[in-house]
């Protein structure tokens, strides 16, 4: 066996890292520490927490299938179409990824708000309007997440072997067979990373929502508003248990999708 | 089933892919058993899906999470054919090619000669009327490269629709096809038979590409019956049906018969000169024609022309034999 080569390095090198890595742990440590251990399914069987619990995973939910129903056909479009303006729709599809999420909740105010663009016209026909209601809070976050979504299915179908969609059709199949028996079934562990990932985001979406959809509990008060609002009236010990709910939540996420974002699996 | 045979990027594999109908036409027709699949001055173009041709692909695109069974149930299935049917039909073709035991395993864990067993009944599942092979040998080991072409012809000849095959290698052309095409640079250089194209090469690249002398016969322990007249012996014996290589620089010419160590001497004439750079290549038609390889100097000695008689010798360690 042969002994990997050490390499020089120097004190400074080591005691940055050893702050970075302090960086993240210490926050963490924080809040373990301040685990109100003894109470915490006390503090998880009240209704109004359970209430906010069942609306994030509801509004997750619904958002992640509206991602997927909406942004599969967008990732195809953009993978395998040629046609001009697609880099432009592409940045804008993907836009929301590197916005403020507070500044969505407001473009999504001026589109489908009470005077928005087409808010506007269907709250005069029907009186029905998205802001601070619970649709609202779907529509924020499937905005925040579908880019997630579009980002991993193109890269999936981009990387796919076109050719195989030819062999089918060589074989017979209609483009709707090709793409239900052989494009879906061969791009889904990008389907599956993209859905994953985009319920992460829309679990964990605060900006946005709170601008768009208001924090009312039992309509749009989801679980990061609510950690928001404890901490802000001072019922520390039920953000923290929520806190790190959502922290469990996170770190299942990264298990289900190490390999394939995170570095080595 | 004819052959197009050419240099890479000569522009077979498109030619395929046209008449498979993954790429259109710009101008031409396509027509198979008197129907027009395309004609781009007519509008008309009938889409891959619609076409009965089955196509077998350089590296067989079986698909992945799919098992062999049903790699060759999918074209049934896709026209239409209920689940029981095409997996039963499919199961026939898995064990016709005698992979029947192979029926659930996943292409990833076939070997190359079974991979490429499964892509041809999944293209001939369907019952193409026209089908396309795209260089069928070339992504196979070179050890086991013959037997899976020997099987290839053996299986085509049972195949009542018209085959095309595409390839670089102009054994692999010689040997599985009634027809050659030369293709080069995109266009059509010369087609015949593969005797006729062997014997007049109308260019560079064709006299080079198939720049051996390859005779086909009959062996009986050493001495091979020429397709088309006259014996050869050779150093290895053998039996059954084979091809012969004589490389043209190993035929010697002669002004008289010459009594020495090559155990094949014949007469004949000399049917064409060509000067290819250095060497000169002379057709010499007798039983069997082969094409010797001289010097210009040699040419000049002899004062070889045209229709005079040579003697030619190889010797039967300069025969190379192997199954047809």
């Amino acid at each position: 066996m042969v002994r990997p080569p050490t390499q020089p390095f120097s004190p400074v090198l080591l005691v940055l890292a050893g702050l970075g890595a302090l960086f993240f742990v210490l926050p963490l440590a924080g809040l373990a520490v301040q685990m109100p251990w003894r109470s915490t399914l006390q503090i998880l069987a009240d209704p109004g927490v359970r209430t906010a619990l069942e609306l994030s995973l509801v509004a997750s939910l619904a958002s992640t299938a509206l991602a997927c129903l909406l942004g599969v056909p967008l990732a195809w479009v953009l993978a395998r179409l040629r046609f001009p303006g697609r880099e432009l729709l592409r940045g804008v599809a993907i836009l929301p990824m590197v916005l403020p999420p507070v500044v969505g909740g407001v473009a999504l105010l001026l589109a489908f708000g009470r005077r928005g663009l087409v808010g506007g016209p269907v709250a005069t026909a029907t009186g029905f309007g998205l802001p601070f209601t619970t649709p609202g809070v779907i529509v924020a976050e499937t905005f925040v997440a579908m880019p997630f979504l579009v980002i991993t299915v193109e890269a999936g179908l981009r990387s796919m072997d076109v050719r195989f969609e030819e062999a089918a059709r060589t074989l017979g199949a209609s483009r709707w067979t090709v793409l239900r028996r052989v494009t879906l079934p061969l791009i889904r562990p990008s389907l599956v990373a993209g859905a994953v990932l985009a319920w992460s985001r829309a679990l964990g979406e605060f900006g946005a929502t709170i601008t768009f959809a208001g924090n009312f509990p039992g309509t749009t008060q989801t679980v990061p508003l609510a950690i928001y609002i404890d901490l802000d009236s001072g019922r520390l010990p039920v953000a923290v248990v929520l806190s790190l709910l959502m922290i469990v939540v996170s770190l299942a996420v990264m298990v289900a999708l190490r390999g394939r974002y995170l570095g080595d699996g | 089933m004819a052959a197009l045979l050419g240099p890479n990027g000569a522009g077979k594999t498109t030619i395929l892919r046209a008449l498979a109908g993954l790429v259109p036409l710009a101008e031409g027709r396509v027509v198979l058993d008197g129907r027009v699949l395309e004609d781009p001055a007519r509008r008309l173009r009938v889409p891959p899906e619609r076409r009965p041709v089955g196509m077998v692909f350089q590296d067989y695109l079986l698909f992945p999470h799919l098992s062999a069974l049903e790699n060759v149930a999918f074209g049934l299935r896709a026209r239409g054919v209920g689940r029981a049917p095409a997996r039963r039909a499919a199961a026939e073709w898995l064990a016709r090619l005698g992979l029947g035991t192979q029926a659930e395993v996943r292409p990833a864990r076939l070997s190359g000669g079974q991979q490429q067993r499964v892509a041809l009944a999944r293209a001939l599942a369907i019952d193409p009327r026209l089908l396309l092979l795209d260089e069928p040998l070339s992504a196979l080991d070179v050890s086991i490269r013959a037997e899976v072409r020997r099987d290839l012809r053996r299986r085509l000849r049972d195949f009542t629709g018209v085959s095309l095959l595409v390839t670089h290698d102009p054994l692999e052309a010689i040997a599985l096809a009634d027809r050659l095409v030369v293709i080069e640079g995109g266009r059509v250089v010369q087609a015949g038979t593969p005797a006729e194209v062997t014997r007049h090469p109308r260019s560079p690249y064709v006299a080079d590409l198939v720049g051996v002398n390859l005779l086909r016969g009959r062996m009986h322990e050493n001495v091979i019956e020429v397709e088309g007249g006259g014996r050869l012996q050779v150093a290895r014996a053998g039996d059954g049906e084979v091809l012969a290589v004589v490389p043209p620089s190993s035929v010697s010419l002669w002004r008289s018969r010459p009594f020495g160590s090559p155990r094949n001497v014949w007469s004949g004439h000399v049917s064409g000169l060509d000067w290819l750079g250095d060497r000169a290549r002379v057709r010499v038609s007798g039983r069997p024609s082969l094409v010797a390889e001289v010097t210009p100097a040699a040419v000049a000695e002899l004062g070889l022309v045209e229709g005079m008689e040579v003697w030619v010798s190889v010797k039967a360690t300069e025969v190379r034999v192997y199954p047809a």
